[in-house]
């Protein structure tokens, strides 16, 4: 062209914070996404770990605080990959994103960090409650140890939201979701520990990725002791798995 | 190098369906161009490779002489897809904003508003907008980049007469501005008045490419309406008759060589009555171009 303008790129970080903000405003101001993802744990932790009286010989008030953290923190990154990706997959929306020139993985980061900002917000308020109402007292490290594997432990289900969102459909996406989030819920020994449970069941957590980031926000409360390292190479293995599935499976929708 | 996008020679199937076959298209700046054909003939799926949303199976795709996954050819672009929706919890003024960051050097916002008539509408969330706000809002957002390309497919679909009017009024503009605009539809009076050329494809084949102009002239048909007992089976065997209707008795005749047509038709009809001749505008001038698409209506 003759009159050819040298276009030039916009450097890339103000990008990726600004899709973070647009996410956080987006989400934030989903009450139906808000409130069951901040509630559930919540309310879930008051009634059995501080309400109901604790069978067994264990610190029920301690370990449902672990156990309902990593329930808590696993909703919103199934729930904000999986149901939303799903939609906005339907709608066009990630079509015009791609054809925008957002950089590859903006959308992405977006999206984890959105996750991450979730688990942050109920581990303080699950913390709050543990520390107010249940008594219970960790050292400044356990509690810096939990909030850390709690953050770091919902990636693999930022994983798994990704590869449902890129597989079901909009109005299903969701329902997929509680079928998975909730069994594997209760069958990771999240909702009433494994030990009282068959031990066929028992067997059958160690193929569940929420078991694995049980174990490791257990043993950093000091609850149990584990073999770290085989925990978290699960994880990270359950990671990879979904995303590359994922990956290929949205790689499959550009025909 | 005076190309803005090109399709060369593109095949492409979706399973036993070929969606297009040996397409070929040039775009060139400052020109409106309109895809026109019927819902299924191909439009969508020479946008979407141009777009970089399918993969190449057959021939070539460049957007300024790059392949269009290419970040520094997507800067130069603004696109409208067909059934798009936006997050619904942001505002107008947030979607545009966040769309602005893309480009280094993108529109104000509130220009891009004013260019699409919504400056009142910019603190109003997009779930809260009427369906043609809406595809406004979409248009907007291929518009902030101050692009050099345009890709509009289906843009006026759910759109009122007030959104059409900023919609086509928003298209001149960048045109004057040098940006090569390619505006996909079924409809044709979409197109007209504001198409610099029309490219008509049909059964993912590009029937023609020419300008209304061009196309009319071309297609030198005159119209001709009466009242006859002649049977249409009989009539479309004439030679002069290059196409007719049926229209609730009344047949709907176009020809080349209409004198000829109406020597022959008096002589075989003395009851023939209301009878009116005119030259035939685009439309009519289109459908002959492949009659194969232009299946009697009843």
């Amino acid at each position: 062209m003759s009159n050819a303008t040298v276009i030039t790129a916009p450097s890339l970080w103000p990008i990726y914070w600004a899709e973070f903000v647009a996410e956080l405003k987006k989400t934030f101001r989903q009450p139906g996404f808000v409130i069951p993802s901040l509630c559930f744990p919540l309310g879930f932790y008051a009634l059995f770990g501080l309400l109901m009286p604790h069978r067994g010989s264990f610190d029920g008030t301690t370990w449902f605080f672990a156990t309902y953290g990593t329930f808590g923190v696993i909703g919103p990154a199934l729930f904000g990959f999986g149901a939303a990706l799903a939609s906005e997959r339907e709608a066009g929306w990630l079509d015009l994103k791609r054809v925008s020139p957002l950089p590859t993985g903006a959308l992405l980061l977006a999206r984890i960090g959105m996750s991450l900002v979730f688990a942050v917000i109920i581990f303080l308020l699950l913390s709050t409650l543990a520390f107010v109402a249940g008594g219970v007292r960790l050292p400044p490290s356990a509690w810096m140890l939990l909030g850390l594997v709690l953050v770091l432990g919902t990636l693999p289900f930022c994983a798994l939201g990704l590869l449902i969102g890129s597989l079901a459909r909009a109005r299903s996406a969701a329902g997929w979701v509680n079928l998975i989030y909730l069994p594997m819920g209760a069958l990771s020994g999240l909702w009433f520990p494994l030990f009282l449970m068959p031990t066929v069941l028992q067997k059958l957590a160690y193929a569940l990725p929420a078991y694995h980031l049980g174990q490791l926000s257990l043993a950093a409360s000091g609850q149990i002791e584990v073999v770290v390292w085989r925990h978290v190479a699960m994880l990270l293995l359950f990671t990879l798995v979904f995303a590359s599935l994922a990956a290929r499976a949205l790689q499959r929708s550009v025909k | 190098m005076d190309s803005v996008a090109q399709w060369q020679q593109i095949d492409h199937r979706y399973g036993s369906v070929q969606a297009l076959q040996g397409f070929s298209l040039n775009l060139r700046p400052g020109q409106i161009t309109a895809l026109l054909g019927p819902n299924g003939a191909g439009k969508s799926t020479a946008i979407g490779l141009l777009l970089g949303l399918l993969r190449v199976q057959g021939g070539r795709v460049s957007l300024f002489g790059q392949p269009p996954q290419q970040r520094s050819a997507r800067l130069r672009l603004g696109a409208m897809l067909q059934r798009t929706d936006l997050p619904d919890s942001l505002r107008v003024g947030e979607h545009l904003q966040l769309f602005a960051r893309y480009y280094a050097n993108p529109l104000p916002v509130d220009e891009v508003l004013a260019l699409v008539g919504l400056q009142a509408q910019s603190q109003r969330r997009y779930s809260a907008l009427s369906g043609g706000q809406q595809r406004r809002v979409q248009l907007a957002l291929a518009l902030i980049g101050r692009p050099q390309l345009l890709v509009l497919d289906e843009p006026t679909v759910g759109m009122d007469l007030d959104s059409r009017q900023a919609f086509r009024e928003a298209l001149r503009r960048c045109r004057q501005g040098g940006c090569a605009v390619l505006l996909a539809t079924h409809d044709l009076p979409e197109v007209e008045g504001l198409a610099d050329r029309i490219a008509l494809v049909r059964h993912g084949q590009l029937v023609s490419d020419d300008t209304p102009l061009n196309i009319r002239a071309r297609v030198a048909l005159k119209q001709l309406r009466c009242r006859t007992q002649l049977p249409l089976e009989r009539l479309a065997e004439w030679p002069e008759v290059a196409q007719l209707q049926d229209r609730e008795g009344r047949m709907e005749i176009y020809s080349r060589e209409p004198e000829a047509l109406l020597r022959r038709l008096l002589a075989a009809d003395p009851t023939l009555s209301e009878l009116e001749v005119r030259g035939a505008d685009l439309e009519q001038a289109l459908a002959v171009i492949e009659p194969a698409a232009t299946a009697q209506a009843a």
